[in-house]
């Protein structure tokens, strides 16, 4: 198949963007970080430089890779990353645009690449449960049940790759913040924090500048995790709870 | 140089008690005088920083990655051990230290291995204390399932991301730390050297991937949890940034890498499409709790498969071949992964495979689906259901276990394996060899110690399914927190090191000349493609059978491409920006240098024993066959200058608690 990439390149994060075209040809076997391998060979062989992007496993689990395609962060198909997106999905002669995630809170650092180390820094604010190594009673001593953790299982999938962010007309991170708040405080483990815990991790959100929630729910609609937005109620609760008792700020 | 394993005296089963109890301690005031840098973020590196930095020491810890929780560990899927004999079925310490060893084939180092099995239970109950979603059963209480190579359910899983959720969890307590100041982290920061100053390690320099800078870190001590070398093959399950600089850098500074050519080839991946394929997928080990292996008895049956002109479901019964159930009856699909691969080579070696390229076998789930839904509509009181229910519930079923990896393998091969079987191949998963470390985990060089995958210590020849995430952790936060004493102890009067020591200029020297090489070099050939190039012959040469003639040839095809690659590889841009492409390029020679070592040792090692198979060493019935007169060492290779050829030091395992038996699954 024959392809036409706008492809994003940007030097650094203060240098002005602009769109590149490329032609290409792929196969439909190939993954989409697949089809930019190619791309980027033929750049070296023209001794131009690679286009930078973010991948590594490759499987869709270590939430590196994130790219917007055509517009959708991780392109076209549902429940799906960038990685594993194959190119069957895409048509001979299509064009397609390639961009990196846009948001205030995560600079671009060379062509696709940006710089996603708020998300860190939300969960250093309080997305722990405060146990040390060697505190640990035994594993069954507490059972749970099995929907609480099956639930605290579905919010702990998220992969961080902030496709929720890209997706959000005020680039809000509440479905990332929320999975956690919500993971840990549906088992009884991180119950004991879980007010406290909302608390810390919306304040840095907002610091680091990140948009308010208007319920908008795209960050649902293009989560490759299929992370719920019922979340976002849930920690809207620990968070008014917290609130109300004037824990800590 | 002598090497000495430190292991203490006494009986097997209180080596480690007794060690705890009596090693020297560090009080809290000195501990926060101590420095300690940790290299990694997996759960070998992660748990280590933050166990370390929750006891007082001020810890500097790096990845390369934009955060630590991208580190390889989180792909991974099955599960991990423990002796927790929750299932009472026989469960206990001394048998999961039996079956490391005896899964292993015999080439581990006995009082290392145990005392993994002793922390196993910890590393679980401190899990879920940090909030692991672990499964769990309708009680309440956490669930197991077996793994391959043994016969007690002994894993413990989160559907099939158990990494992602063990990781998940060392990245909290890691952040937690860094919350609190006792852990400073290093994102984007790539290990390119090891400071040593009189003889000690005492620092690194870290290219800071976002400015190109090179900056450098003094410490106490130097902890790696750098993970596998298994990219050394290119195409392989490892995710694509996993590579072997930080460790090859301390051989380069006279640590040893032992038995590099023990590597493990898992049997149930995705087999290669195409030419531009740029990794493998692995389909997690526990499929095969569930999942029938089959290929085509008749070879003009897997002809028509291979060329499209029959399904598998056009085989009938009979014509099947479940040959891991015929050749290893009381195991069956549940050998360990080294015989489980060997097995499915021969088979496609034969022609039986059932792919276009012919190197694939079936994984099939259809007496799953029937068995799972029989058994749920007795439970729902469903009397008489048509087949269709019985397998509709049966898939239910399968997807409540195993849905993300179904999922996984529709995306990537566009077949649906609820509706077709999966087809699966062998593929480079997992490498065994590593650093030389003692029973404290330090290598060869005083004060540098090495946790994780990068080590060689637990797995022997071969290691048995869900103990990688068990050593990860258990080195991390249950040994080296006490392993670290020893040496740390005697330095609480030592001062802080300056970075501005000829040593730490020296390094930072080294790199940026070798660096600067590459970018010079103004050659023709992308990193990439000599990165593969070099995979093809470790594949071919050095992967599931070796040869003394192959291997022979693989070290001669190396050292002309290595030549090749200096001479002629192209890397655009500059040092001070980001860049991809200096990162890899430095990487694959590092590579290349390993994969000639990886040979030499496999040409040592003239004997067949797990993952190492030398065709000239095998039984009658084709079995690998263990030489134990003459092999029962560990092989440390030290290789400081490639100019030179490298010196092998033998250490000698002993085995007190077990006895050394052929290794059988029949
Ligand atoms: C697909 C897959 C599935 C698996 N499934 C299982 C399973 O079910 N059960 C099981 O027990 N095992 C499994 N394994 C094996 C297991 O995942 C790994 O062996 C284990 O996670 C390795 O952990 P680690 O901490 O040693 O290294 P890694 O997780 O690889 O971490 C290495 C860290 O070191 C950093 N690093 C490396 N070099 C440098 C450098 N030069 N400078 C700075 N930082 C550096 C990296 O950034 C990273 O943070 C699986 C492996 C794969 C590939
Ligand atoms: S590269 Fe890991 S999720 Fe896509």
């Amino acid at each position: 198949m024959k392809l036409r990439l706008k492809v994003w390149r940007q030097k650094s994060a203060n240098d002005k963007g602009y769109f590149e075209d490329h032609t290409l040809e792929a196969n439909e076997h190939m993954s989409f970080l697949e089809m930019m391998d190619v791309m980027n060979e033929e750049l070296i062989q023209q001794k131009k430089e690679p286009v930078a992007f973010e991948h590594d496993c490759r499987e869709g689990i270590c939430g590196a890779c994130s790219l917007v395609i055509n517009g959708q962060p991780h392109g076209p198909m549902q429940g799906t990353t960038t990685c594993q997106l194959h190119m069957r999905h895409f048509n001979d002669g299509d064009t397609i645009h390639i961009e990196p995630y846009r948001a205030n809170a995560f600079p671009v650092i060379k062509d696709l690449v940006v710089d996603r180390s708020s998300f860190d820094r939300i969960i250093q604010a309080g997305g722990y449960i405060s146990v040390s190594t060697g505190q640990a009673e035994d594993g069954n001593a507490i059972p749970i049940n099995r929907n609480d953790s099956s639930l605290a299982f579905d919010a702990a999938t998220c992969i961080g790759c902030a496709a929720c962010v890209a997706a959000c007309p005020n680039a809000s991170a509440m479905l990332f913040t929320s999975a956690k708040v919500s993971h840990l405080a549906l088992l009884p483990q991180g119950k004991v924090e879980a007010s406290r815990r909302a608390l810390k991790m919306v304040n840095q959100m907002d610091e680091e500048g990140f948009g308010r929630c208007s319920n908008i729910t795209a960050c649902e609609a293009e989560c490759p995790k299929g992370i719920s937005i019922d979340n976002i109620a849930r920690m809207n609760r620990e968070y008014l709870s917290a609130s109300l008792v004037g824990e800590e700020k | 140089m002598s090497l000495n394993s430190n292991i203490p005296p006494g009986p097997m089963s209180d080596k480690w008690t007794d060690y705890k109890s009596k090693m020297p301690l560090v009080s809290p005031d000195n501990k926060r005088r101590l420095e300690v840098i940790v290299v990694g973020t997996g759960l070998a590196g992660a748990s280590a920083a933050a166990s370390l930095g929750e006891m007082g020491y001020n810890v500097k810890c790096f990845t390369f990655h934009d955060s630590p929780r991208r580190a390889h560990s989180i792909a991974a899927q099955g599960g991990i051990n423990a002796a927790k004999n929750y299932k009472n079925d026989g469960d206990s310490v001394y048998r999961l230290f039996y079956d490391t060893v005896k899964g292993g084939d015999y080439r581990s180092r006995e009082a290392n291995v145990h005392r993994l099995a002793e922390v196993s239970n910890d590393i679980i109950d401190q899990c879920v204390a940090q909030g692991v979603p672990f499964a769990r059963e309708y009680s309440g209480m956490l669930d197991n399932r077996s793994f391959g190579g043994v016969q007690v359910e002994r894993t413990f899983y989160a559907r099939g991301q158990t990494g992602q959720q063990l990781l998940i969890g060392a990245y909290q307590a890691l952040s937690r730390q860094i919350s609190l100041g006792t852990v400073t982290m290093y994102n984007r920061h790539e290990m390119l050297e090891l400071v040593v100053v009189d003889g000690k390690a005492r620092g690194i320099i870290a290219r800071n991937l976002t400015t190109g800078k090179l900056e450098r870190f003094a410490a106490h001590c130097v902890v790696l949890g750098t993970g596998g070398y298994g990219n050394v093959f290119y195409l392989s399950t490892n995710a694509m940034n996993c590579n072997v600089t930080a460790g090859w850098r301390v051989v380069k500074k006279g640590a040893m890498m032992a038995n590099p050519c023990y590597t493990q080839i898992h049997p149930t991946c995705i087999p290669q499409s195409g030419e531009y394929q740029s990794k493998l997928t692995l389909m997690s080990e526990s499929l095969r709790n569930d999942g029938r292996v089959w290929v085509p008895a008749k070879l003009e049956d897997a002809k028509a498969i291979q060329e499209g002109r029959k399904m598998g479901k056009d085989i009938p019964e009979e014509d099947r071949d479940y040959y891991l159930e015929r050749r290893y009856p009381a195991f069956g699909n549940l050998v360990p992964r080294d015989v489980a691969s060997r097995a499915a080579k021969v088979e496609c070696d034969k022609g039986h495979g059932v792919v276009a390229t012919g190197l694939g076998v079936y994984l099939d789930f259809e007496s799953a689906f029937e068995r799972y839904g029989k058994s749920k509509a007795h439970s729902m009181n469903l009397h008489n259901p048509s087949t269709e229910k019985i397998r509709e519930l049966g898939v239910a079923e399968i997807e409540e276990k195993y849905g993300n990896l179904f999922e996984m393998y529709e995306k990537i091969t566009g077949e649906n394996p609820y509706k077709t079987p999966m087809k699966i191949y062998p593929a480079v998963h997992y490498t065994m060899g590593g650093l030389w470390v003692d029973y404290n985990l330090e290598t060869n060089i005083p004060g540098l110690f090495a946790l994780g995958e990068c080590n060689f210590s637990d797995h022997g020849a071969n290691r048995l399914g869900a103990s990688a995430l068990m050593q990860g952790l258990a080195d991390g936060y249950f040994v080296v927190p006490y392993t670290i004493g020893p040496f740390l102890s005697k330095e609480i009067r030592t001062p802080k090191f300056s970075t501005d020591l000829p040593e730490f200029a020296q390094a930072e020297n080294a790199v940026k000349e070798r660096l600067q090489n590459f970018l010079d070099n103004n050659g023709n050939q992308s990193v990439e493609s000599f990165h593969r190039r070099l995979g093809k012959i470790m594949w071919e040469h050095c992967g599931m059978a070796r040869n003394a003639e192959g291997l022979k040839k693989a070290i001669g095809l190396i050292r002309e491409l290595r030549e090749e690659f200096h001479k002629d590889v192209f890397v655009p841009g500059t040092m001070d920006e980001f860049n991809p492409e200096l990162e890899k390029a430095a990487r694959v020679a590092d590579f290349f240098e390993l994969g000639e070592l990886m040979c030499v040792d496999a040409l040592n090692r003239k004997e067949s024993c797990g993952g190492h198979f030398r065709e000239e060493s095998r039984t009658e019935e084709g079995e690998a066959k263990r030489d134990d007169e003459n092999f029962a060492y560990a092989a440390a290779w030290e290789w400081p200058d490639v100019k030179n050829d490298p010196v092998l030091h033998k250490e000698h395992l002993k085995f007190e608690a077990i006895e050394l038996k052929t290794r059988s699954y029949k």
